[in-house]
């Protein structure tokens, strides 16, 4: 049984009159890669700079490995790595400076955790002595991240660390995140990328501060029961609007090549739906029965939480 | 024609919706305006002479009174010896000292030349020259109201002294200011800039989540500074021995050392600014308006303080600038030693000490 | 034709980043322009948009040459971006007639568009709240509106659904298909592989040059995957993060 390794309770934060953090409240298991998954302005970061003693939660305690972010925080800081969402290195230093840097402000030196970040830092290292400043989107992301690990932290805190990188970048990084497991440190990793949520070995979902679930991505999916298809046509471009007007539609979105539809009924009926689909002037008409993924129960999270529904 | 109209009103919208720059916009050339009005004096109050009278009788007892009737001079003392004058100086007790010849009534009613002694302090030579034509004046007047319209007969002849800037070289007046400018804006402006720079880019975030203490960045940031600081004052100081031939005439190492605790003041200034601002534009129009034109305008660089009205005064009391002035006018063109400005130095020294404990206080561990 | 690019070429030195692009976008397309990072897309976008001239070749913009009629160009385009968006402390009203006025329009066109746009998007009880207000999935949405608002042609649209909730992300996606619908050409970059698919064509840069331009079934077929995201992975993981960062 894993042992828990950055514990969060009842934690809420506001700014002025904006509550970015509503009684947020789970758990990370030492070693996992937990996912905080959410759009901007779900509480993503606020909720990262709370476990990393940056600010102060107004309410609920938290504790990393034991520590509380309150009043040990020294403690904390020297045993955690931390990316923060925008490239916070320093541009006019080449990139063996920054992660000398680093590594002496940690109190240690490139050599001595260079197996740690040697996967990474061997991109880099064709680079080393290019200006931090004029690397590309993904290269700054790989120099963040091994300046974040140089220390050989206990838990890693990365906050939207693949935002505004190409799909071929992303994938190369949590390749990297994969491999760091390995190494026993606890990640936790906030993103707005649904697919990436795969990826990890537990996600929470977060919406205007709140967390609506948290679960393994499999189990997560069937939090929601829902009645889901995907539907295909000759002319994807009117098919959502049509499926809302239908008056058993709970809700009809765009994934990609098809439409995901949700019927209110707990038993729906396909061959009725095909036929009003024809009689809306639809051709080639594919229904098939679908298991709701993450993004799909993320949707009907959100849609419980404002009491919104798909209507005309 | 219409989208350079919609954009002029974005702009309108822009500045009155920042209420920050609105207040500086406003507010800034209100209190330019006051200050200018009120610091640039050609007046001077309450100037502190001695006067030496080695004639004793009833005129230069009657210019005596009419020079102390006139609201401008306050007697200090009546010095016996030379010795005394220029120690009165150098303390900055007196600012003027008036010798009159003996004999000088006896001469001046039998319409012979007399000449008078006038000694001001030339380590400030625009409060100097102020000063010079107020008593001139007092004595012309003297001399025509006694001799009531007839134009013959022989005048007062000043013999005037600049004490320690006999040639009153504007150089003088510079140097020392301009050392004072220098200091204040490298250490307080671009220490408080690069701090809240870190803030604005990210990087103190990540900073603040390691094992650096806070002091450890603080004092990291401010020693290159510190450094850097020091050698400005130094080639300064070797251009204006060297190049303008400004003196230092007292102990070039008690100057350093001062200097230093300037810059000491100034660096705690500029990272109490950044404890104060997260963006580097506040803290620059903090530092260039609260901090520089303060000092230009009120430590005494330019005009001097006793010409500025009470308010003033005090708030210049505040001004770092103008304790270090005294000091550095005193150990270069005065030649005096600590001894002199012992109290000045205090002053420097405890601003700096209450600034260090206050920013410590307010350097946030934790962001916001 | 909204856009016809040919040999549209733009060197830095001797690094070329954009190398001999040739395409053509038809009126009411919705056109998806992707490509890694470093491959060459933002400096096309910006040459197409009139913003950068053009070391060698030429492209037509809404009917105008991107090289001599940049300023054309630029009063015919709409164009939206993550990082370009509208002023936080206006009100929704007051950024309405700023960007009317900026593009030229009347008073009157601006008050017609105004009442218009708000009662489309369902924003009129909100007209005069300040913009930093508004939930973020709003501001998106006015923001693509008020790229419109001169009705332009072609609308240039670069990650516009930036770290937005999955529901105002189709929400979005939803306006532009109604804004293809109108004849509005649209062409759109973004990190989303399923909104490619939800493109009439897509084109794939590498290093400088097109490497793939067709509707996202072919694409598929050709590549033999079943997904966007495949057919991505396949073409843009020739060049890594290290090649990229060498050509710079």
């Amino acid at each position: 049984m894993a042992e828990p390794s950055v514990v969060i309770e009842h934690v809420s934060k506001k700014f002025g009159e904006i509550t970015a953090l509503q009684d947020v409240s789970f758990q990370v298991f030492h070693g996992e890669i937990f996912g905080l998954i959410g759009a901007d302005g779900a509480g993503k970061t606020t909720l990262m700079r709370i476990l990393t003693t940056l600010i102060l939660p107004d309410s609920g305690q938290a504790t990393i490995n034991g520590r509380d972010i309150v009043s040990a925080y020294r403690s904390i800081r020297e045993r955690i790595g931390y990316m923060p969402g925008r490239f916070s290195l320093y541009p006019d230093l080449s990139v063996e400076e920054n992660l000398r840097f680093f590594a002496s402000v940690f109190s240690t030196s490139i050599e001595e955790n260079y197996d740690l970040v040697k996967d990474i830092y061997q991109q880099l290292e064709p680079f080393k002595k290019r200006r931090a400043g004029k690397l590309s989107g993904g290269m700054k992301q790989k120099l963040a991240l091994s300046c974040a690990l140089i220390h050989k932290p206990e838990v890693l805190f990365l906050d939207e660390p693949t935002t505004g990188v190409d799909a071929v970048s992303r994938m190369e990084f949590w390749q990297m995140l994969k491999r760091l497991k390995e190494q026993n440190i606890t990640i936790l990793v906030s993103t707005p990328y649904m697919d990436e949520a795969g990826l990890c070995d537990r996600i929470g979902m977060m919406q205007k501060g709140k967390l609506l679930a948290v679960d393994t991505p499999d189990e997560i999916t069937e939090l929601v029961p829902m009645q889901l298809f995907a539907i295909r046509v000759d002319q994807m471009h009117r098919l959502t609007e049509a499926l809302r007007s239908y008056p058993y539609s709970a809700s009809a979105y765009a994934f990609g090549q098809v439409v995901h539809y949700r019927d209110r009924r707990k038993h729906p009926n396909e061959h009725e739906l095909k036929e009003f689909l024809k009689v809306q002037g639809f051709s080639a008409v594919m229904i098939r029965r679908i298991n709701p993924g993450i993004e799909d129960t993320f949707i009907a999270l959100m849609e419980q939480e404002d009491g919104t529904h798909d209507k005309l | 024609m219409n989208s350079f109209a919609a954009f002029m009103t974005k702009e309108f919208y822009h500045i009155l919706r920042d209420r920050r720059s609105a207040m500086i916009l406003f507010g800034m050339p209100i209190i330019q305006l006051l200050l200018f009005g009120y610091a640039i004096r050609n007046e001077i109050q309450t100037v502190r002479i001695a006067i030496i009278d080695q004639s004793h009788d009833r005129i230069t007892e009657a210019i005596t009174d009419k020079l102390l009737s006139s609201g401008h001079f306050v007697l200090v003392d009546t010095f016996s010896s030379d010795d005394a004058i220029e120690e009165g100086f150098k303390s900055g007790e007196i600012t003027e000292a008036i010798v009159f010849e003996a004999g000088f009534g006896r001469r001046f009613v039998r319409e012979q030349e007399t000449s008078v002694q006038i000694i001001t302090d030339g380590s400030n030579p625009n409060l100097a020259r102020i000063v010079l034509s107020y008593t001139t004046a007092v004595f012309m007047d003297y001399r025509a109201s006694l001799l009531q319209g007839d134009e013959e007969g022989k005048g007062i002849a000043a013999e005037t002294l600049m004490l320690f800037n006999p040639e009153l070289k504007s150089v003088y007046l510079f140097v020392p200011g301009l050392i004072t400018l220098i200091l204040m804006l490298v250490s307080a402006l671009m220490t408080s800039i690069s701090i809240t720079r870190e803030k604005e880019t990210g990087t103190m975030e990540v900073l603040l989540v390691s094992s650096l203490r806070p002091y450890q960045i603080i004092i990291g940031k401010v020693v290159p500074y510190l450094m850097l600081s020091f050698i400005n004052v130094v080639t300064v100081l070797i251009i204006a021995r060297f190049v303008f031939g400004v003196p230092c005439r007292g102990s070039v190492t008690l100057l350093l050392l001062e200097s230093l605790l300037f810059i000491l003041t100034a660096l705690s200034l500029g990272i109490f600014i950044s404890t104060i601002t997260s963006s580097q534009q506040v803290a620059m129009m903090i530092s260039l308006g609260g901090l520089l034109l303060p000092t230009v305008m009120l430590s005494g660089f330019i005009f001097p303080v006793s010409s500025m009205p009470l308010p003033l005064q005090i708030i210049s009391t505040l001004i770092p600038a103008r304790w270090f002035l005294v000091i550095v006018r005193g150990i270069m063109l005065k030649g005096t030693g600590i001894v002199y400005f012992w109290q000045e130095t205090l002053v420097l020294a405890s601003m700096t000490l209450a600034l260090g404990i206050l920013s410590i206080r307010k350097f946030s561990i934790r962001l916001t | 034709m909204s856009i016809e690019a040919n040999e549209l070429t733009k060197c830095f030195g001797s690094f070329c980043a954009v190398d001999r692009l040739s395409f053509g976008v038809n009126r009411g397309e919705i056109f998806g322009f992707l490509g890694a990072n470093g491959a060459g897309k933002t400096t096309a976008i910006r040459m197409l948009c009139g913003l950068l001239e053009p070391s060698s070749g030429r492209a037509s913009v809404a009917g105008f040459d991107v090289g001599s009629m940049a300023e054309k160009v630029k009063q015919n385009i709409g164009y939206m971006s993550q990082r370009f968006s509208l002023c936080d402390d206006l009100t929704v009203r007051e950024n309405i007639r700023f960007y009317g006025g900026i593009y030229g329009l009347c008073d009157r066109d601006i008050k017609a568009r105004t009442g218009e746009m708000l009662q489309r998007l369902d924003l009129a009880s909100s007209a005069d709240v300040r913009l930093g207000s508004l939930p973020p999935g709003w501001k998106q949405k006015l923001a693509f509106s008020v790229a419109m608002v001169h009705n332009p042609e072609i609308v240039f649209l670069d990650e516009p659904t930036g770290g937005v909730d999955p529901v105002t992300r189709r929400r979005f996606w939803e306006l532009i298909y109604e804004a293809a619908s109108r004849d509005v050409t649209i062409f759109v970059t973004t990190h989303y592989m399923d909104e490619a698919e939800y493109c009439d064509r897509v084109s794939i840069m590498v290093d400088g040059r097109i490497a793939a331009l067709d509707s996202p079934r072919h694409l598929k077929e050709t590549f033999d995957v079943p997904s966007m995201n495949e057919v991505f992975l396949r073409l843009a993981r020739s060049t890594g993060d290290e090649k990229r960062e060498e050509r710079q």
